[in-house]
């Protein structure tokens, strides 16, 4: 923000100033993706929650693809009546946005009309929907999955020939990569399909409490609503059991702290019957359950468990040890169940009369209808389809490392989607014509280049929020998923000197020393006691909660999957601090205020 | 059979009120309830009949409302002759039995307040302004601060405020707690919603290390709890600047007011379990009455200077009052929505109308 010329205002877009060993940024995005002159008269904040990182380029297709499902799943399909998209730009390497909203009452009125007739048939029909949902969605998996990348041998197999395929493999380089991309944005149009909607049912139902309740945190209510049967919690729950059966299998003495996967598992090989038992326990829950990515599926480098089992081997020892000492008790779902149960009928007792107790039962009704939908989308979309999805494009990578077109296969993610049709393009060519691509001098340059400013991108601080302060929030996305309200923007705008200030996502009063993360991967070197401080909270980091005293996040709602994931744990947790990993260190004493969303710094 | 001026607390409830007053009925109730109040008695309305010259009353009743001279006169005689009268021998021996029993002989400091049996509450407010004895030692102390308070009922502002509704003086009459006085941790008040919002989620509580009367008098800025009725959970933490101390000796009358040790000025005088334990509590009292209260209450313990004390917090709350909440309850609220016809009616209700 700026302070210099009395009240504080946030910078505007064309305010910003290249970061420092990056200044062409711009070569890496679209032109679409740029801060235009006359945006400097709208309000934008960071979308911290979904990219918390500088962008690599490929990984702009997070950003392109969902907000050009999600605008056009409120804006054209449903009709919202109050909001159209959202438009994201992207400035030294980060993803502002903004949601446009609709003013004009009689435009509100022509679109509310619609939007009645469509939304009310997907919230009546619901649970019949969503069964039709999944359907598709494993099958838009099971077509990733089965995407294959040509490999361009030196002749074409016999079958083109007697089969009169007519059609030579570099054919399909373009056209089996087009199916990825068509995929993902498939999916991601399914994934906005009910999302919306869903969110809209949160946010009648959150703001009737707080009419009624005016004192009642967005944490409480959230609990009335929260799900216990959730497919978030299946892959910790896999490793759990992994534990218990290392145990029962007499393998457990293989799970130290640091172990590394491939040494356990190795050993494993070599423990006969016990070992294989444990080894196909493990096959098993791995698929599905192990494709769930260390950060929120929008990174390539948020490598799955599947992956990359460092996470879950990372969890595994301390589950063991506690299937040892008899600590390592199930969910008590029944128990989680009941107190739901509990606060729902006791602030429904005290409402004024029956007419608002049956407006009650009918809103919390139909968040929890779409409460199952709302949670498990993530591990479907973002996490299983997502994780496949990065895999099939690592394969592409390879191919065009083999060409020589890149110097290493993961560097594919330092280009954008179009221009990785150019490189394939160029592959394709160069196959056929029997000659070398031209790809390697154009491309690693390049990709050289990119990589040092994502690196320099990294040190820059971006600003929570750019331009002018709205008069009004209504988005409903905007409120529930980012936390976005007039309180937030205030707090943007006059930062406490002294502590650290968010959303209280989980009630509860905490010291203990901080452990800052700015990268998934780091998980491992969680500390039992410690206070995970990090840019967002994400279901994928659920082992560590086992080991954390509280949680810290700059982004998140109190509806985030941590948030969620800490009330249930008990712990307290204070998301959507802006700059909580910026003002603390490692290693720093700090006081988490679960009750109040603040942090300080003690010591 | 001699009559009786004197019951326990625990032997009136509040089927009680015109004879022992708002107050003592209220305490009796909540002893009723389970709810532990310093141990004490009512000296009843009956002992304030059987005290009285009627006479001596009859005339402030002819007194024209406007003239504030007269009435200021009038009721001057009055008070004088409530305050320097001898009881009548029962009424005294009553009293003084009743105050020997409070200290199982020994003589204890005791609070003496006034307990109206008018319905009326500005005039019950009225009457309220110096009708608290607190710290009074000694059985003839005791009878004085008695005649004091009924005398309270003649005080100018109350007499005045009679005169100009036109009420009744025959019959008036007034109840008067004698309790044990405690020598609390911390003390305060507690509603069972919120003053703030009217939010009946939640318990709001209000207190100061030491005697609450420093908090009534406005003497401290007091801490500020606030806890979910839901939950359990603190939702609001308030820490005020509490400057004054509130305490007394044993055998001096009255409360002293002094500097707060600094150490004590920025610390929270309840803990997390302390303020769950009194809204708890709080909790209770409006169960059995069945409407939001106002309520003052006491915490038993060590000196603020010690850490807290192990156990249960429930233990050790005494409270001194409580009555029903009138500000929010006088407040009509709309639904904030009724039934719809469907569910999504309410989604489609609320984003046709941003906010």
């Amino acid at each position: 923000m700026d302070g210099t010329d009395g009240a504080p205002r946030f910078l505007l877009p064309s305010e910003i100033a290249d970061a420092p060993g990056a200044e062409d940024w711009r070569s890496m995005y679209p032109y679409f993706t740029r801060f235009q002159p006359e945006d400097d008269q709208r309000f934008w904040f960071y979308n911290s929650m979904h990219f918390p990182e500088p962008m690599p380029a490929f990984d702009t297709i997070t950003a392109e693809v969902p907000y050009s499902a999600i605008g056009a799943n409120t804006a054209r399909v449903f009709v919202f009546p109050t909001t159209l998209g959202i438009e994201h730009r992207i400035v030294n390497g980060r993803v502002y946005i903004t949601a446009i909203p609709v003013l004009d009452d009689a435009e509100i009125g022509r679109r509310a009309a619609i939007f009645g007739e469509r939304a009310s048939y997907y919230y009546e029909n619901w649970d019949a929907l969503y069964e039709g949902w999944k359907v598709r969605m494993r099958s838009l998996i099971e077509q990733i999955e089965s995407v294959t990348v040509p490999q361009l041998p030196e002749f074409e197999d016999a079958s083109v020939v007697f089969e009169s395929v007519g059609i030579a493999q570099n054919h399909y380089l373009r056209e089996n990569f087009h199916k990825c991309i068509d995929l993902f944005s498939r999916m991601w149009h399914h994934h906005t399909e009910m999302l919306m909607l869903g969110y809209g049912a949160y946010v009648v139902f959150f703001q009737f409490c707080r009419q009624a309740f005016p004192e009642i945190s967005d944490q409480t209510a959230a609990r009335m609503v929260a799900g216990i049967d959730v497919i978030m919690y299946r892959p910790d729950d896999e490793l759990r059991g992994l534990a218990r059966l290392a145990v029962e299998a007499g393998v457990d003495d293989l799970f130290t702290e640091g172990c590394s996967p491939a040494g356990v598992l190795a050993a494993l090989a070599s423990r006969g019957e016990s070992g294989q038992k444990w080894l196909s326990a493990f096959e098993q829950a791995r698929e599905p359950w192990f494709n769930v990515s260390t950060g929120d599926g929008f990174y390539h480098h948020h490598r799955s468990w599947a992956d990359d089992l460092t996470v879950p081997f990372a969890a595994l020892p301390r589950y063991v040890a506690q299937v040892r000492s008899g600590a390592l008790a199930a969910r008590p779902t029944e128990e989680l169940r009941a107190e739901r149960e509990r606060i729902a009928s006791s602030y429904r007792s005290l409402l004024g009369s029956d007419e608002e107790r049956a407006a009650f039962d009918q809103m919390l009704g139909l968040c929890r209808r779409v409460f199952p939908f709302v949670e498990d989308h993530k591990f479907y979309c973002e996490h299983w389809f997502t994780s496949q999805f990065f895999a099939k494009i690592r394969e592409f990578g390879a191919l065009l490392a083999r060409f020589g077109v890149l110097a290493d296969g993961e560097d594919i993610f330092q280009l954008h989607h179009t221009e990785i049709d150019q490189a394939l393009s160029d592959v394709m060519l160069a196959w056929a014509a029997g000659g070398p691509p031209l790809g390697g001098a154009h491309w690693q340059p390049i990709v050289s280049s990119r990589k040092r400013m994502l690196a320099a991108l990294k040190d820059w601080s971006p600003p929570p929020a750019l331009g002018p302060v709205p008069e009004a929030l209504n988005d409903p996305a905007v409120r529930m998923l980012w936390g976005v309200t007039q309180e937030r923007i205030q707090a943007w705008l006059s930062p406490a000197a002294d502590a650290v200030r968010g959303f209280g996502a989980s009630s509860g009063v905490v010291e203990g020393p901080a452990r800052v993360l700015m990268d998934v991967n780091q998980i491992g070197e969680i500390r039992d006691g410690e206070i995970l401080v990090c840019p967002v909270t994400a279901p994928s980091w659920a082992p560590v909660f086992g080991k954390i005293k509280a949680a810290v996040s700059d982004i998140g709602g109190s509806m985030s999957h941590a948030a969620i994931v800490a009330r249930e744990y008990g712990m307290p947790a204070v998301v959507g601090t802006g700059d909580a990993t910026k003002r603390i260190r490692t290693g720093q004493r700090i006081r988490v205020d679960g009750d109040r969303g603040i942090v300080q710094v003690i010591g | 059979m001699t009559d009786v001026f004197v019951r326990r607390l625990a032997e009136v409830g509040s089927a009680d009120a015109a004879s022992a007053g708002g107050k003592a009925a209220g305490l009796g109730e909540l002893t009723r309830a389970g709810i532990p109040v310093p141990p004490g008695y009512v000296v009843l309305a009956e002992a304030f009949g059987a005290a009285l010259d009627a006479s001596l009353v009859r005339s402030i009743a002819d007194l024209p409302a406007g003239d504030v001279g007269a009435i200021a006169q009038a009721a001057a005689q009055v008070r004088e002759r409530i305050t320097s009268s001898p009881l009548p021998a029962s009424v005294a021996a009553q009293i003084t039995a009743a105050y020997a029993g409070l200290g199982l002989g020994v003589s204890v400091p005791v609070a003496v307040r006034s307990s109206a049996t008018m319905e009326d509450s500005a005039v019950a407010s009225f009457a309220g302004l110096q009708d608290t004895y607190l710290a009074v030692h000694g059985a003839d102390a005791v009878l004085d601060a008695v005649r004091r308070c009924w005398a309270s009922l003649y005080n100018d502002e109350s007499v005045a405020y009679r005169r100009r509704l036109r009420l009744p003086e025959d019959g008036l009459a007034m109840g008067v707690v004698v309790q044990r006085m405690l020598r609390p941790r911390a003390a305060g008040v507690l509603f069972t919603r919120s003053p703030v919002t009217g939010d009946r989620s939640v318990v709001a509580i209000e207190g100061t290390w030491g005697l609450g009367s420093a908090l009534v008098a406005g003497e401290v800025t007091p801490d500020r709890f606030t806890v979910s009725k839901v939950t359990g959970e603190i939702t609001g933490r308030r820490i005020g600047a509490k400057l004054r101390l509130h305490s007394f000796k044993p055998n001096e009358p009255g409360i002293s007011s002094s500097a707060m040790p600094v150490s004590l000025r920025g610390l929270p005088c309840l803990t997390d379990d302390e303020a769950r334990a009194l809204a708890s509590v709080g909790r209770r009292v409006e169960e059995h009455y069945g409407t939001p209260q106002d309520i003052e209450w006491a915490l038993l313990g060590d000196d603020p200077a010690c850490p807290p004390l192990h156990g249960d917090p429930a233990d050790r709350i005494r409270l001194l009052q409580s009555r029903p909440e009138t500000v929010w309850a006088a407040r009509e609220r709309p639904p904030v929505a009724t039934r719809k016809p469907r569910a999504s009616d309410h989604v489609l209700a609320w984003l046709e109308k941003p906010l």
